[in-house]
């Protein structure tokens, strides 16, 4: 079952595990945006989660708690966005940004003294008995319970959205504020709480980066994952199932390049590391010109303030 | 007229300058510019402690300044002409791809010296280079890799084709086949120097195409936070910095590769003081103290271990040097013939792999 030196199955699940974090920034996010708000602050969050989330752990023992924790901070962190974007209704641009260089600048300070720590485990979540099935084992029984998590999130996220009043209510305030507005929404009030949960999802997202893929703590950890979930919500054109496949397309071009390089292949590193890159243009090329006028599916009102005087 | 005035005048400004320059100074601004953060536990970390020991030495005669996750490239300019603008009498550039802009900003301020970690470029009389022969450290690893590895695939995590990362990569695997003529070497390029999740995912390649041994040239401890999760199956080294923390000890920190920069920041930072300043290029190695093998840990038995001691010691003092003849390069060219040893310049500028080595190095 080897091709080219690479074993497909193990393959698979380790791409599935490596796109987690980007995965649960993207799906965040995604919500994020579909209710209006463009929050650049993923990498900030992801950082401070991925501290929050470590300190937890550590202090607590317990892997699980960790991840709480690590949401707890994403969230708090994200909330000094909501803040700032939806009360006293700065540029989210710039406050989106600002986001990042502080959550990187807080988790440097925050984690003297957190180097060199190993982290409680996050361990296989079903018995070996399953994991060890040929095949099948690896991929769909061999995982922790976040990988099953993400998966589970897009679901929910995807029906939710699609599906029940909730999600009509996110995007009808994403689509056009004035009208939801104008229905008796709380607008800014219901962005808050979407920014919350990206911020949750963000700091899920990066605590799983510092406690379980890893697993130790050391500055700039997620060096960058944040700004790549950032391009798979505009890649997956703000769909669920699509961020699912754009993540694990990310992680898979990841895994795959590094893996194809121990087996020797003669493919340059070059080509596939811009793979991805390639990949998102021209999926967004593809959509562009698939439906003329509605463009790539953006949330009409994506990155506008709302104010209920105007 | 007044043109020659000013020439005049100019000249001996010049000359002033330079004649208080060579009686020193009465206090220095050192600044250094840092690739990763100083939390990284490894490359930056260990550059962080040599500035740590300049302002220790010298107290309230030197201020220190440094600036974190530079990036290489144009806003290491930017970086760098800030640094001068601000006072900076000294600026150490402490990454290789800083080479350019390092040479670029020295040529507008003549009067500042700049220090080069790991280059060779140096266009202006202000500019010196440093570096270490962290290949002899490769070298000691690589006996441990040969020696240890039971599948007899040992892997090197590569951040950047460059001449330093290559001449590591040959000096690993040549220590290596000397003793386990049977061992292969697989190279994962990270093109990166750091990135906690790709480190860990390279070594995760590498364990899973069933590597026991690995080497990294990144800069954090990712790969031996990946190693761990083997339960002792895999072994790895600490990269730059000792990384000697309990939880890698004894294995998979089976030793490690310090970079100890502290005595040439402080006697560079000292002469500057005392007005002894000269460009230069250094290239100390384990003899010099600036490459130092870390502790050998239980996990390598004793037989081994002495040996590697030995081998240490051998290139510390100068009897063996890592890259002796009869050595061919990859494709089968002789390079070096029986009982040469490698001139520092072929090192340098070092682009090829040697003999045995499998798989072509990026452009």
């Amino acid at each position: 079952m080897d091709f080219g030196g690479i074993n497909p199955v193990i393959l698979i699940a380790t791409l599935m595990a490596s796109a987690v974090p980007i995965l649960l920034a993207a799906l965040g996010e995604t919500v994020v945006e579909r209710s209006g708000v463009l929050n650049l602050g993923v990498e900030g969050m992801m950082i401070i989660g991925a501290l929050g989330g470590f300190v937890v752990a550590v202090q607590t023992g317990s892997p699980v708690l960790g991840f709480i924790g690590g949401a707890v901070a994403g969230a708090a962190l994200s909330l000094i966005f909501a803040a700032l974007t939806q009360v006293f209704l700065a540029n989210q641009v710039a406050t989106g940004l600002a986001l990042t260089l502080f959550g990187l600048g807080v988790s440097s300070l925050g984690g003297q003294g957190y180097n060199g720590i190993k982290p409680p485990a996050t361990g296989q979540l079903l018995p070996d008995a399953l994991a060890d099935l040929p095949v099948v084992g690896p991929i769909l029984f061999g995982h922790d319970w976040v990988v099953y998590f993400s998966i589970a999130m897009t679901a929910v996220l995807w029906w939710v959205l699609k599906a029940t009043r909730v999600g009509l209510v996110i995007r009808a305030v994403g689509e056009s504020h004035e009208a939801a507005h104008a229905l008796g929404y709380k607008v800014n009030r219901i962005r808050l709480m979407c920014i919350a949960f990206g911020g949750a999802m963000a700091g899920i997202g990066g605590a799983y980066v510092s406690l379980a893929r890893v697993p130790q703590w050391v500055d700039g950890i997620t060096s960058g994952a944040g700004w790549i979930a950032l391009a798979i919500v505009v890649f997956a054109s703000w769909r669920p199932w699509r961020v699912l496949l754009g993540a694990w397309l990310f992680g898979g071009i990841t895994v795959l390049q590094l893996n194809l390089q121990v087996a020797g292949s003669g493919i340059p590193v070059e080509y596939l590391s811009m793979a991805p890159y390639l990949i998102t243009i021209l999926v967004l090329v593809v959509m562009s010109a698939g439906r003329r006028g509605k463009a790539n599916g953006a949330p009409a009102a994506l990155g506008q303030n709302f104010h209920a005087s105007r | 007229m007044k043109r020659r005035t000013l020439l005049a005048s100019a000249a001996m400004g010049l000359m002033l300058a330079s004649g208080a320059f060579a009686q020193g100074m009465d206090k220095v601004k050192a600044c250094f510019v840092y690739v990763g953060p100083i939390g990284d536990g490894g490359w930056t970390y260990q550059h962080h402690q040599g500035a740590l020991a300049v302002q220790e030495k010298f107290g309230d005669k030197v201020e220190i300044q440094y600036q974190e996750n530079v990036p290489e490239g144009a806003d290491a300019e930017r970086v760098l002409t800030q640094m001068a603008l601000g006072g900076c009498n000294i600026i150490f550039t402490t990454s290789f791809g800083y080479m350019d802009a390092t040479n670029a900003v020295a040529a507008k301020f003549p009067d500042v010296k700049f220090e080069h970690a790991t280059g060779f470029k140096r266009e202006h009389p202000n500019v010196s280079t440093y570096n270490a022969r962290f290949y002899e450290g490769r070298a000691v690893e690589g006996l441990i890799a040969g020696r240890m590895t039971k599948s007899n695939k040992i892997g090197y995590i590569g951040s950047f084709p460059i001449p330093e990362v290559i001449m590591g990569i040959n000096s690993y695997y040549l220590a290596a086949k000397k003793v386990n003529p049977d061992v292969q070497l697989s190279v994962v390029w990270a093109f990166t120097w750091f990135d906690p999740a790709k480190e860990a995912d390279s070594a995760k390649a590498l364990i899973d195409q069933g590597v026991d041994v690995i080497a990294s040239h990144t800069d954090s401890t990712a790969p031996l936070a990946e190693a761990a999760k083997t339960g002792g199956k895999v072994i790895g080294f600490g990269q730059a910095s000792d990384m000697a923390v309990p939880e890698y000890m004894p294995t998979p920190r089976v030793t490690s590769i310090i970079d100890n920069w502290a005595p040439y920041y402080v006697e560079r930072v000292g002469a500057l003081l005392d007005g002894t300043y000269e460009q230069k290029d250094t290239w100390a190695g384990i003899g010099g103290g600036e490459v130092q093998i870390g502790e050998i840990t239980e996990a390598i038995p004793a037989e081994v271990k002495a040996e590697a001691e030995a081998l240490r010691d051998a290139i510390g003092a100068g009897t063996l040097h890592p890259f002796t003849g009869p050595i061919n390069k990859q494709d089968g060219s002789p390079w070096l013939a029986e009982g040469a040893t490698a001139p520092d310049g072929d090192l340098l500028g070092m682009g090829f792999y040697v003999e045995g080595i499998t798989g072509d190095i990026p452009q």
